[in-house]
């Protein structure tokens, strides 16, 4: 007796939809064995971890600074994942938007105006469009696999912004800690409604970042151009769309909206530049967006799932003294069960061995037979 | 028949059936093969020949009926064991690996660890005394189409089997080529061998086979003697009905109408080591003619597509002329803008992409030159006026489909060849170049897209068609040229031409080459 992965004629819609739930589920199942090797009641945890965190009004504007720069940087991700190109260094172009949109508050910390602000978002959008572009030049030109270079750049952005928090932008008055000054309120983030939370417009940005990019994907010519040459070039060529000029355009794009997250934490929730400015935002973008289905709507969603277990992290770390890594083993074990379960829309479970396919076996082919 | 034979057959299939979902592929196929016969196994693309075949040849296990080798029940589960009974098969596309030998490739194959100058020996020896010479020791990626099944049927008969399986032989070869391929075919049934062929040609198979078994949506509609049978009678039989000819009015005054597609001196360097160069291609195709290219695969005919189609660019402007204007210089979408329309050889993932639905690939060809119907300000697409326009072209080239709008990949080969074909004619282009326009296309959809080519050149259009089907060529072309080698031949008119010289010239003899003789080398 074997299990045996049988091809679909055509991708399963229900599967499409239901494969985020089932990953989700499976999740919450390898979490629970976890916490009971780890000598804890699961649901005790999992009250800690998914339900006390998001009980009280503050605690949903917290998730929600959690959630903005998911949201944003996956959605930027999701287009470069459509057009079949794989940018990991999200985390990288975040923190140089970071960097670049600090310039102003930094550089000129008395000066305030109105359109500090906004110059600030611009900046980083920028910074981080330019910090995209260099692996897309180097796989333009070089045929560079962009998995490797958008990922060493990465660890290039953390060690920039390290020195230059401890060197040339360290904060004179700052006791020789490594941070920049505070920024004025010119170049502040403002907060949505400051009255029962920090929730800043961060999070508005995330949204109509979202739905703009459901718009390019599936509205527009451009969109269109992206995901012809992603799922088949030749037939892209064939349109006479040039593979080169969108590879810089799905880089660019998210490298702009990973770089407007960036600048959104660092006016917005952070107020200044430190050695660390993301809790590995640029990397668990990755599952949100896969966890979206890479669409932008999907990734809403999904991107308050993943801010939620960061703040059941840290509610876990003072409520049941364990790790905050167990929420990163949590985001991974989410990525992989996703991966897994994308199985299921190409392919059906089948038991070999046993004559016809035991539908009781696999919810897969149960529930495909009820589609 | 059976009855009398019935000590004779090599192979009994009773009631054999495959169900993919809710299509039956093979619904109760019966088929029965003598011992030392060639029995055709006819139908139309889609009809339910390949499954069965895969099914005869393990790579697919059947949901019902019943295998009987030499008259006992088998199970064939994997290829491996189709072999070990005896079965042998020489697919349609080659499974060889074009940077090892022959000899590499035939080793790879046998699986049985003998030393490889016994195998190329052994291989050498066989494909002599078949009349398939062979040099085991030459490179695939140098080999002709030809010569690569040669390898192939060497391979399968190197296993010595009691069936070989044909898969559609004579598509790739030249008409001299088949007719060698024939005389094997006839020798292996003299020493008993018994011989499965595939194809739709009901010439070949009127000449040579014994009996025919005849498929139709999964079903067996008959089995016949293919030689009391007229060419008319087995295509009623595979098709159901009577297809319609292709009717081709002489064209007249074509000399004073103006080229709208010239080709001048098109060379182009070999882009991969096993892709052929273009040598200083000349070519003019004027309104209102069809001119053929005739040629055996991989003769220059794919680079050939690609540099006309600008989907490579020339270095010299004036190579491609489009409408009296250099074109060489622009990409696709200039070409498209200038008045040409393009249809490759590959459906998915060159002419179509897969996984998207129709309306979305009419875009993919028209997003440029139709900008203003099925483009908006702001760059968003008329998603309204692209699914009418899809629609418009379904029901003018009558194309079937499950749903209102599938998916690419979700249609036949045929139906979404004369979606792809009618994408382009909807449009009405001043030239129009067809990379094998009915390749794998059942009968009557082919007929239905020919008649439109010659429809779309009868009012004023140049149309070039590149095909390895010479029955198609001299059924809708005004002259056919033939491409070898990477050059290409001066077209025949085609009150001038026949089977046998245009095969000679896909052979590669030399004749009509004019002008560019001397640089034959």
């Amino acid at each position: 007796m074997r299990l045996e992965l049988v091809k679909r004629p055509q991708r399963s819609a229900l599967f499409s939809a239901l494969s985020p739930f089932i990953a989700f589920v499976l999740t919450m199942i390898a979490g629970g064995i976890m916490f009971a090797l780890l000598g804890i009641n699961p649901f005790t945890a999992f009250n800690t971890y998914f339900v006390s965190p998001i009980s009280e009004v503050w605690q949903l504007h917290e998730l929600t600074i959690k959630a903005a720069p998911l949201i944003l940087i996956a959605v930027g991700l999701a287009v470069c994942y459509r057009a079949n190109i794989w940018n990991i260094g999200a985390e990288g172009q975040f923190i140089l938007g970071g960097i670049a949109g600090s310039i102003i508050p930094v550089m000129f910390p008395t000066f305030e105006s109105p359109i500090v602000l906004p110059l600030c978002l611009l900046l980083g959008m920028v910074g981080g469009a330019l910090y995209a572009a260099i692996p897309a030049l180097l796989k333009t030109r070089f045929n560079t696999n962009e998995i490797l270079t958008s990922l060493m750049l990465v660890y290039v952005a953390q060690l920039f912004l390290d020195w230059m928090v401890r060197g040339p932008w360290r904060d004179p008055q700052g006791h020789g800690f490594p941070q920049t000054v505070l920024f004025n309120n010119s170049a502040t983030l403002p907060e949505l409604f400051p009255d029962s939370g920090r929730a800043n417009w961060g999070f508005v940005f995330a949204l109509v970042a979202a739905v703009a990019v459901w718009l390019l994907m599936s509205k527009m010519l451009k969109g269109f151009e992206v995901r012809v040459l992603g799922s088949s070039p030749r037939a892209g060529r064939f349109a006479g769309f040039s593979f080169n000029r969108m590879v810089f355009f799905a880089f660019m794009l998210s490298g702009a909206l990973a770089g407007l997250a960036g600048i959104s934490e660092v006016t917005g929730a952070i107020n200044q530049l430190q050695p660390t400015i993301s809790p590995g935002y640029g990397f668990t973008a990755i599952i949100v967006a896969f966890l979206g289905r890479l669409n932008p709507l999907g990734i809403v969603a999904a991107g308050l799932v993943l801010a939620l277990t960061y703040l059941g992290g840290e509610a876990a770390q003072t409520a049941l003294g364990i790790s905050d890594k167990v929420a990163r083993v949590f985001q991974g074990m989410l990525l992989f069960f996703v991966l897994g379960c994308d199985t299921l829309i190409h392919y059906r479970i089948r038991l070999v061995g046993l004559g016809a396919p035991k539908p009781d076996a696999v919810p897969a082919p149960k529930l495909e037979e009820a589609h | 028949m059976s009855e009398k034979l019935a000590t004779g057959n090599l192979l009994e299939v009773r009631g054999l059936t495959k169900i993919f979902g809710t299509l039956k592929a093979c619904d109760a196929i019966d088929l029965i093969v003598a011992k030392g016969e060639i029995h055709a196994l006819l139908g139309e693309n889609g009809a339910g020949k390949s499954t069965l075949v895969k099914m005869l040849f393990g790579s697919l296990e059947p949901h019902s009926g019943e295998i009987r080798w030499d008259g006992k029940p088998v199970r064939i589960t994997s290829p491996g064991a189709a072999k070990k009974l005896g079965i042998g098969m020489v697919f349609q596309h080659f499974s060889l690996f074009e940077a090892l030998t022959a000899a590499e490739n035939i080793a790879l194959s046998l699986d049985d660890g003998s030393p490889i100058n016994q195998i190329a020996a052994k291989a050498r020896a066989l494909s002599y005394s078949y009349g398939l010479p062979l040099d085991p020791d030459s490179l695939v990626g140098d080999l002709s189409v030809g010569e690569r099944q040669r390898i192939e049927i060497i391979r399968c008969l190197l296993q010595t089997p009691q069936l070989i399986i044909l898969d559609e032989p004579t598509s790739v070869l030249t008409p001299q080529e088949a007719d060698k391929l024939f005389e094997t075919l006839e020798r292996l049934r003299a020493e008993g061998k018994s011989i499965l062929y595939i194809s739709h040609r009901l010439e070949e198979v009127k000449r040579m086979c014994d009996r025919a078994t005849v498929l139709r949506h999964g079903k067996v509609v008959g089995h016949c003697n293919p030689r009391e049978e007229t060419a008319a009678s087995l295509a009623r039989m595979m098709v159901g009905n009577e297809v319609k000819a292709v009717v081709r009015a002489p064209v007249e005054g074509i000399d004073k109408a103006a080229a709208l597609l010239e080709i001048r001196n098109l060379s182009r360097k070999p882009a991969t080591p096993f892709s052929i160069p273009l040598r200083d291609i000349s070519l003019s195709v004027r309104a209102g003619e069809v001119i053929g290219i005739a040629g055996v695969a991989g003769n220059g005919q794919g680079e050939f597509f690609e540099a006309v189609s600008g989907e490579v660019r020339q270095d010299t402007a004036g190579a491609v002329r489009i409408r009296g204007k250099d074109a060489g210089a622009l990409g696709i979408t200039g070409r498209r803008l200038a008045g040409a329309a393009f249809v490759p050889e590959e459906r998915l993932g060159h002419g179509a992409a897969p996984r998207m639905k129709l309306s979305e690939n009419l875009l993919l060809s028209r997003h440029a030159t139709d900008k203003k119907a099925f483009v908006g300000g702001g760059g968003m697409v008329k998603a309204g006026a692209v699914y009418s326009a899809a629609q418009r072209i379904i029901e003018v080239m009558d194309v079937r489909k499950s749903a209102p709008d599938p998916e690419a990949a979700a249609l036949s080969g045929g139906n979404l060849q004369k979606f792809i074909v009618g994408r382009e004619l909807d449009r009405k282009p001043s030239v129009m170049v067809v990379n094998q326009p009915t390749w794998g296309v059942d009968a009557g959809a082919a007929a239905h897209i020919r008649q439109a080519l010659i429809e779309l050149a009868r009012s004023g259009s140049a149309v070039l068609v590149i095909s390895q089907d010479l029955d198609e060529l001299f059924e809708i072309s005004d002259a056919i040229a033939v491409m070898h080698n990477g050059e290409l031949s001066h077209p025949m008119p085609i009150a001038e031409a026949t089977f046998e010289k245009i095969g000679l010239l896909m052979g590669g003899a030399e004749s009509g080459h004019g002008g560019q003789a001397a640089e034959v080398a």
